[in-house]
């Protein structure tokens, strides 16, 4: 059966030449903090990485601090700004966003029920935060704006420039969550003039298990994990090498290649959204139209639930991902959607297609053909027959 | 690319089988007469289920049914109308999730939910057909279990006031029952329940 991967927002396979490096250093066992011969190695492998992730965004390579993931590399900036409140801080506010990753949403509640302020952004149908809305909700008790470059379900891309300079002018530092826009669009430091940038090397055909928080050097950071000198005594634990240096591999890729693959994403996700809107009455695009990432589609199918849409195509071997409730283990559909006023029956019908470096148009004629009668299929079974 | 690893499908087998290949799903141009018809679920959490009975000599003739839900709930009522067709109308009213769940080799914890709807549109067709044609309806009190002990409520009770809209809150249903404000056993139990509750039947 053909294997169709359309859930590049999830995670990535690995480049070859991903591979290929880390296959051929899998014997690189030094401590890259050690002085010696094989310490140096390692480290001389880490310091690479480090610069071709700076080289990626544009930044000063001394701002980048390995994490393990784009997850610990957000709660490092949160936890931060906890830590700086609690010294004393003149300012004590925090700003983001009702669409954030949950590793954001849920360090906001939870810093919000120990008693810090973080205040949420609007967004539109579209996704779109509100610039007008973040301007009235600045003041000079705001410490810390946070902002996702581009959405994980919905692809929208944000204003981050614009929102920077804003927060700047308020004089709040300004973070940004590019897990996703890393290698689909530019994401550069230096033009954006951002503080803070979170990323992660899976979901750009590098390793799991790492991730790296870009920080200005000379804005503030305190340590998540206390123990060592590591990365300026930033964040201590042993150098994780092999997966520094895949995610530097993966980093260099993805810098020689964006403008091409930002193009080659846009034209398969266009066939596909172009293909079932003709094929299947009846469909949601979810998202903003033009300001989206290049290989994000993400759709509704009213009437027809997620998870039984998701596993049915699974049966075929296209392999996508659900807002519906029924795939999370809770009984709510996916916050993003319903932040956008989507209506809930809407958002448990969604799906979302990522699209990725691998993927063909062939992938998508093959969706195109399997699609259509899984969505009748499911159609049939529903109580819901009106058409909304 | 090669893995050592090979996963299993998200369910076991029967439920797959199921989920594929659904029995007695009410096909629109089908001709099906139903005695009774019952609805229960909200699309708030995503699932919603239609079953119509016709029934012959106390027994169920024969069952359609229609869902709005995931694999599980699909695949729970599919197992279900199988096991209902020719059980009396006793027996039917008592089949219960545990029954459908264990024919299907079982389903994830957290799958639970999906599969308590189909029993429960099948009662509500039941109800309504014995309703219709103005019987008595002698299961409905005699399913009911004893919720709180010390106020003496039961589940149907407290189902009843969710469906009518008259309970939203534990307190609600405190104020109208006094549920676990003598000993307080049954508090977490009743609000578990009323959470199950809150969620087939609101909007």
């Amino acid at each position: 059966m053909r294997n169709v991967y359309l859930d590049n927002n999830a995670t990535t396979p690995m480049a070859q030449e991903v591979i290929d490096l880390m296959k051929d250093n899998v014997e690189l066992y030094g401590n890259a903090s050690s002085m010696h011969r094989s310490g140096r190695d390692a480290d001389t492998a880490v310091e690479w990485a480090r610069g071709e992730i700076a080289k990626l965004i544009h930044a000063d390579p001394k701002g980048i601090v390995f994490t393990s993931g784009a997850s610990e590399a957000n709660n490092f900036v949160f936890l931060t700004f906890r830590d700086l409140i609690d010294e004393g801080y003149k300012r004590n506010r925090i700003i983001t966003t009702s669409i954030e990753h949950p590793c954001i949403e849920e360090t906001s509640k939870y810093m919000n029920q120990r008693g810090y302020k973080v205040d949420f952004l609007s967004v539109d149908r579209s996704g779109k935060i509100s610039l007008k809305e973040l301007e009235e909700k600045l003041g000079d008790d705001v410490a810390l704006v946070s902002i996702m470059t581009a959405n994980n379900e919905i692809g929208t891309i944000q204003p981050i420039k614009e929102a920077c300079a804003l927060a700047h002018r308020a004089g709040a530092y300004f973070h940004t969550d590019a897990t996703q826009a890393i290698g689909k669009i530019e994401v550069s430091v230096e033009d954006l003039d951002v503080d803070y940038v979170s990323m992660s090397g899976h979901k750009f055909y590098g390793p799991k298990g790492v991730g790296v928080l870009y920080a200005r050097p000379g804005v503030p950071l305190r340590p998540l994990i206390h123990g060592g000198h590591q990365e300026h005594g930033f964040r201590a634990g042993t150098y994780n090498t092999l997966a520094i240096a895949g995610m530097g591999e993966a980093a260099r890729l993805a810098a020689q290649s964006i403008k091409e693959e930002h193009d080659y994403l846009w034209s398969l996700r266009e066939k596909l959204r172009k293909g079932i809107e003709e094929r299947i009455p009846n469909v949601v695009i979810n998202g903003h139209p033009t300001d989206c990432l290049p290989g994000t589609l993400d759709v509704s199918f009213p009437c027809a639930e997620g998870e039984s849409i998701l596993l049915y195509l699974d049966m075929e071997g296209i392999q996508v991902s659900t807002g519906s409730a029924c795939a999370t283990g809770s009984l709510e559909p996916s916050y993003v959607l319903l932040a956008c006023g989507v209506d809930v029956e809407i958002a448990h019908g969604s799906i979302r297609f990522s699209l990725g470096r691998y993927n063909t148009e062939e992938d998508i004629d093959y969706v195109l053909e399997k699609l259509p009668p899984i969505i009748s299929r499911v159609r049939m079974m529903s109580t819901r027959k009106e058409q909304k | 690319m090669a893995s050592s690893f090979m996963s299993q499908w998200v369910y076991t087998d029967t439920v797959k089988d199921h989920f594929m290949n659904p029995r007695n799903l009410w096909q629109e141009n089908e001709d099906f007469e139903p005695d009774g018809v019952g609805e229960v679920g909200s699309l708030a959490c995503g699932d919603q289920m239609r079953v119509g009975i016709q029934v012959e000599d106390g027994r169920i003739k024969d069952l359609r049914w229609l869902t709005y839900g995931c694999a599980s709930a699909i695949a729970s009522t599919s197992m279900m109308s199988e096991m209902a067709i020719g059980m009396t109308l006793e027996e039917a009213y008592h089949l219960t999730p545990t029954m459908i769940m264990d024919k299907l080799g079982g389903l994830p914890e957290h799958k639970f939910h999906c599969s308590v709807l189909g029993d429960k549109a099948l009662r509500a067709a039941i109800d309504d057909y014995l309703e219709k044609n103005n019987l008595p309806n002698p299961y409905k009190n005699k399913v009911a279990k004893v919720m709180c002990e010390c106020k003496n409520v039961t589940d149907v009770q407290i189902e009843e006031l969710v469906k009518s809209g008259k309970v939203h809150t534990f307190e609600e249903l405190q104020e109208l029952t006094g549920v676990s404000t003598v000993c307080g056993k049954c508090r977490n139990r009743i609000k578990e329940e009323l959470e199950e509750l809150l969620h087939i039947y609101s909007k």
